[in-house]
Order: structure tokens, then sequence, then C-alpha cells
């Protein structure tokens, strides 16, 4: 200790002094509130957990509980592989949305405000309680249904897939764009906060920039791609971790479903614990390993 | 004389300031209205796709349940009635909950985000041993589900003490389930509903600030704590309204944390997650007999009662967009 505090002399201590004062309040709230719940529940998975009245009592059983994920349980592997395929896809479908969402509520035009707040919209309806009161409301996928049978004869999207279709190239990569399509409510509603993260980073190139860049010649296009986007890459990096994580965490994942319905339906916490430690694992590995490759591309103005 | 020939000059005919162009000035006109054309075709398609849902609830909320079986009534009521709009607020304890819920959400969101500043603050800029470690600490309370750790938590609060010390000096834990407190310590601590996020979307920003304006600052004397208030504060307010925004409505609507520590209180969001359950409960009390509501009623309810709660967040958001969408000027160096 005393050699470490050798090494950090002068400013360079005191800045770190100051550093740990600031982060000072989640190293206790880490401490005292996620540490313990933590470990208790990776024990947990190697357990056999038994409820008693009022008390639990705890079993230890090896890694009975990842054999079970992993070799007895017939669904786990397939949600598992499942969910993290549309994952991938829907991530990166949200991305390219928002982004360009984002890009066009940037300019200037009539009625800007009000498209906004439209678009702010999602944040809320896509938000705790209302997303699991939307999915089982009867009534309103009646009404869709209904307003949806109007346009059946003009669909533009409809006519352009058959026509990609028919063309017969890369037909499987198509299917995938074509789902992400269908489903653009999806899209729309899960990509809420990125659209707000994005702007709010739009928001922060001095337009000189763009001033300077056309008067020494650059397009549009030239100057979103030299300018705009390295400008907010660190943001990038922000939106792809949230919307990996938001899309792990949604109540309509099939896993978390799977692992409350354990947990709280069949009270098998041991079980239920081994699975969501194996689902944070791998759901951690991917952002960390996605996140260094983004980062690499980040530039930050130090 | 000579002023008022320049500024004819200036504004002469479109089609002689395009023969002067060469054709360019025409060729951008219709590119700017093209792209105005198509840019309005686009926000109005996706601008309805997300109000549609918004709307039918909107125009299902002012039918009697006669209309909602009538194959011929779609989206404009047959007997317009406001009776809807009664029943969901009786049933939810509207206007109680609703100051609870203000209350809870505005407290909650000021003192996370007012943390997770802070902590923020503290990552994107200081070089201190172990920020790796913690800064990965602060992922995996992003990562990690609520769900997983919630009996954990439970049991942590029901015999709660802090590393022993109060065992040790009264012989017995305390239990503080029931109570708000708990929920207010672990927003404090970082831990509260998304605390991670915050931390790591207001890390991001602070990284994108030069360094150079903090140096200004530090060599004309000014102190950490007062540079991070006076310099670095007022360049973030754009993502402060935003995290601001964000913990609100997800506080407001969130309904994991609310019913695990604030089951005592009645909330908006608790109330609508039963609205349903509630209605039925009422409809029997009401009829004496054991009756089911029929599934088109009462998701009209509950869909009226989810306008209900939207409301006072969108009324918050035209209040607050203004934060997010001024650019920063009062910087000293342009970014």
């Amino acid at each position: 200790m005393a050699r470490q505090k050798n090494k950090l002399a002068g400013l360079q201590r005191r800045k770190a002094i100051s550093g740990y004062l600031f982060i000072s309040p989640f190293i206790i709230g880490f401490l005292v509130f996620m540490i313990q719940p933590f470990i208790q529940s990776l024990y947990m998975s190697f357990c056999q957990v038994e409820i008693g009245s009022g008390i639990f009592v705890l079993h230890p059983a090896g890694i009975d509980n990842y054999i079970q994920a992993f070799r007895i349980d017939p669904e786990f592997t397939r949600l598992l592989t499942e969910e993290l395929g549309r994952m991938v896809i829907n991530s990166f479908a949200i991305m390219v949305f928002s982004f360009f969402v984002a890009l066009i509520l940037n300019q200037k035009f009539k009625g800007r405000a009000l498209v906004r707040a439209i678009f702010f919209l999602p944040v809320i309806l896509s938000s705790g309680v209302i997303l699991g009161l939307e999915t089982d409301n009867a009534l309103m996928a009646n009404l869709q249904v209904a307003i949806e049978e109007t346009t059946q004869n003009i669909s533009i999207t409809e006519t352009l897939e058959e026509i990609l279709r028919t063309a017969g190239v890369g037909t499987r990569a198509f299917e995938e764009v074509f789902q992400v399509i269908d489903n653009i409510y999806d899209v729309a509603i899960a990509s809420g906060i990125q659209i707000i993260i994005f702007l709010s980073g739009l928001q922060t190139i001095s337009a000189s920039m763009y001033e300077a860049a056309e008067i020494e010649g650059c397009t549009k296009w030239e100057s979103l791609w030299k300018i705009t986007f390295p400008m907010i890459s660190s943001l990038f990096l922000v939106n792809w971790v949230y919307t990996v994580v938001d899309f792990c965490m949604r109540s309509d994942n099939e896993v978390i479903d799977k692992i409350t319905t354990v947990m709280t339906g069949q009270l098998n916490y041991g079980f239920a614990s081994a699975m969501s430690w194996i689902y944070f694992l791998i759901v951690m590995a991917l952002v960390g390993v996605s996140s260094l490759i983004i980062s690499k591309g980040v530039y930050y103005y130090e | 004389m000579s002023k008022e020939k320049g500024k004819t000059k200036k504004y002469a005919g479109f089609w002689e300031r395009n023969r002067q162009s060469g054709g360019y000035l025409l060729k951008k006109e219709i590119l700017s209205y093209g792209g105005s054309i198509c840019r309005f075709i686009l926000l109005f398609g996706m601008c309805f796709m997300i109000l549609q849902p918004l709307l039918s609830k909107i125009s299902v909320s002012f039918m009697t349940e006669s209309d909602l079986y009538n194959p011929i009534v779609i989206s404009v009521p047959e007997h317009f009635t406001t009776q809807n709009y009664l029943l969901a607020a009786q049933l939810m304890n509207y206007s109680k909950s609703i100051v609870n819920s203000f209350v809870i959400s505005l407290t909650i969101a000021i003192l996370q985000v007012a943390v997770a500043t802070l902590v923020g603050y503290g990552f994107a800029r200081f070089e201190f041993p172990f920020k790796k470690f913690w800064f990965a600490c602060v992922m995996l309370v992003i990562l990690i589900p609520p769900q997983t750790i919630s009996t954990s938590l439970h049991l942590h609060f029901r015999f709660f003490d802090i590393l022993g010390i109060f065992k040790l000096l009264t012989g017995e834990t305390i239990n503080l389930r029931g109570s708000v407190l708990p929920y207010y310590m672990m927003s404090a601590g970082c831990m509260g509903l998304k605390n991670g996020l915050y931390i790591y979307m207001i890390r991001q920003f602070f990284r994108t600030i030069p360094k150079e304006l903090e140096e200004a600052a530090y060599v004309d004397g000014c102190g950490t704590l007062r540079t991070f208030v006076r310099i670095m504060l007022p360049d973030a307010k754009p993502i402060l309204t935003s995290c601001f925004l964000f913990a609100f409505v997800w506080q407001w609507t969130d309904g994991f944390y609310s019913k695990l520590f604030l089951g005592s209180q009645s909330l908006v969001s608790t109330s609508l997650a039963r609205l349903s359950d509630t209605l039925g409960a009422y409809i029997q009390r009401l009829m004496g007999t054991t009756t089911t509501v029929s599934l088109a009623y009462s998701n009209c309810i509950v869909s009226t009662g989810t306008l209900m709660i939207i409301m006072p967040l969108i009324v918050l958001y035209l209040f607050a967009q203004k934060g997010f969408v001024e650019s920063l000027s009062s910087t000293g160096i342009k970014m």
C-alpha cells in the first residue's frame, strides 16, 4: 500500500483520491446491496433449495443444476439459441433504424417538435407494466387487424418483397430482412431511447463543422461519414450495449420468462439461479466481445 | 437609389438566376423539395405506426360496452360516453395514487440522476487504481437481471444490516420490509432501477467533452468540485435531462421494484397492473353474484387506465423536451 502511495505522487494522487470520492456512492451501494445477493444467487445455483415456512435450506448439489439446464431440460438450450439469434438481428435493426430516425429528426422542418414528441412515445409505451398489458390486449389487436385490412390491396412492401424473392439471390438473407420489416412496429417501439440518445449526441456537434466542410466542397453524404459518424461514435457503443441489454431483460424474452416460471411457479430456486447465471454469463460475454470490437472504432475527444 | 438597385439585382428572377448558375439552382431546389416530400411521407408513416395503438385506445375509451360488440363500430363510438374514465379512476384510486407516484418518481429520479452524474464523472475523468475493476462492476450491475437477485434482496431487507454493525450494537437486525426507505437507499447507492445504465450513459457523454476546458479551469485555480459544478455540469444538460426523463418514466411505469419495495403505497403502475382483477371484483360486488367480466370490456377499461397513466408523462415530456433539444452553446471550445 505504501509503495502504491509513493507511485502516485502529488497531483496524480490527489486526482485519484477525488476520483474515488466521486465514485464512492457506487462502491458503497455495490458493497452493501449487490455483493451479498449476488454471491447468494451464485451459491444457490450450486444447491438444491428446499423451501420451508419462512426459511429455506440449501443442500449443496455440485453442478447438477447446470447439467440439468444443458442436458435434461428439453427447452432451455433451444430457447437460449433462439433468443440470442433474434437478439443479434433485432439489435442490429434497432441500431440502424434509430440512427436513421435521429438523423431525420435532427433536420429542420415544420412540425419537428411534434414529430419528436411522437417518437418519444415508445419510451413510455415499451416500459414497465404497460408493455405486458399491451401484448395481451385482444381488443386492440382486433382493431389493428381491422385497420390493416383496409390497406391490404395497396401494400407496397408486399409487392417489393415478392419481386425480391423471385430474384432468387440471397433469399435467406432477404427473409431475415423481411421479417424485421414486417415487425417494424416492434423495432420502432424498442428504439425510443436509442433515438433520444443519438439525438442528444447529434445536438452536440456544432453546425460550424458542417459549414466548414460544405465550404471545402464536402457533400452531405461525405460529411455524414467524416463528421457525424466519428463525433457520435461513442454513442454507438452506448446504444449497442443498451439495446442488447434491454433485449435480454425484456419481460417478453422467453428465457427470462422460463426462469421466472421455474422460480415462482415451480419454486425451484436452484435450477432457476443456474439458468440465469448461464444466461447472464453468455450475454456478458457477448456484450463484452461486441463492445470491444465497436470501441476500437470509437473516437474520443481527448 | 443605388441601394435599391443592389436589392433588385440580388433578388433577380428565379429562372434568371437558374440560367446564370447553369441549371444548378433548379436541380438544388428540386432535390430539396423532393427530399422534404420523401421525409414527410416517411415520417407520416412512422408516426402513424406509433400513434395507431394510442388512437385506437382513445376511441375505445369513449365507447359503451354495446359499441364494443357492434361490428359496424370500428373507431368512432356510436354512443359517446365518459363513464369508462370515471370507472377506471375509481378503480385505480387515481387521485391518490397519482400523487404518490409523482412524489416517488420525482424524488427517485432526481436522486438517481444526481448520484449517477457524480459516479459517471468520476469514471470519465479521473485515473485511479482499480478503475477497470470498478467499471466492470458497473457493467455487472447493468447486466444482471433484477429477477435473479430479487429473492435475496427480499431476505436482505427483511434482516437488514450493514456489515454486521447493527447486530453488534443492538443485538438485532432491522426489518425494513414494507417501508419506502430501502428503495431510496438503493437508489442513493446506484443500485436502483437501471441505475448502472445512467452511469454508463453519463460517463460516455463526459468523455466526449474536451479536456482542455477542465484543465483551463484547474490552471485558473478552480477546485475539483467547483470545476465539476461550474464547468462540466452546464454542458451536460442535454444528457442529464434525457436521463432524468428516463428515470422518471421508468419509475412511473415500473412494476417490479414497486411491487418488491413499495407494495404498501398505492401507485399508478401497480394499480394499473391489477386493474382487470379489481374490475372483476368490483362487478362482482355490484351484481352480488359470481360473474365474469367480458374480455372486451375489461380490455376497454385497461386501455382507458393506460391512457390516463400515459397522459402525465406526455405532458412532462413536452415541458422537458427543450432541455435536451437545446444544443451546447455556453461552451468555450466548441466540439
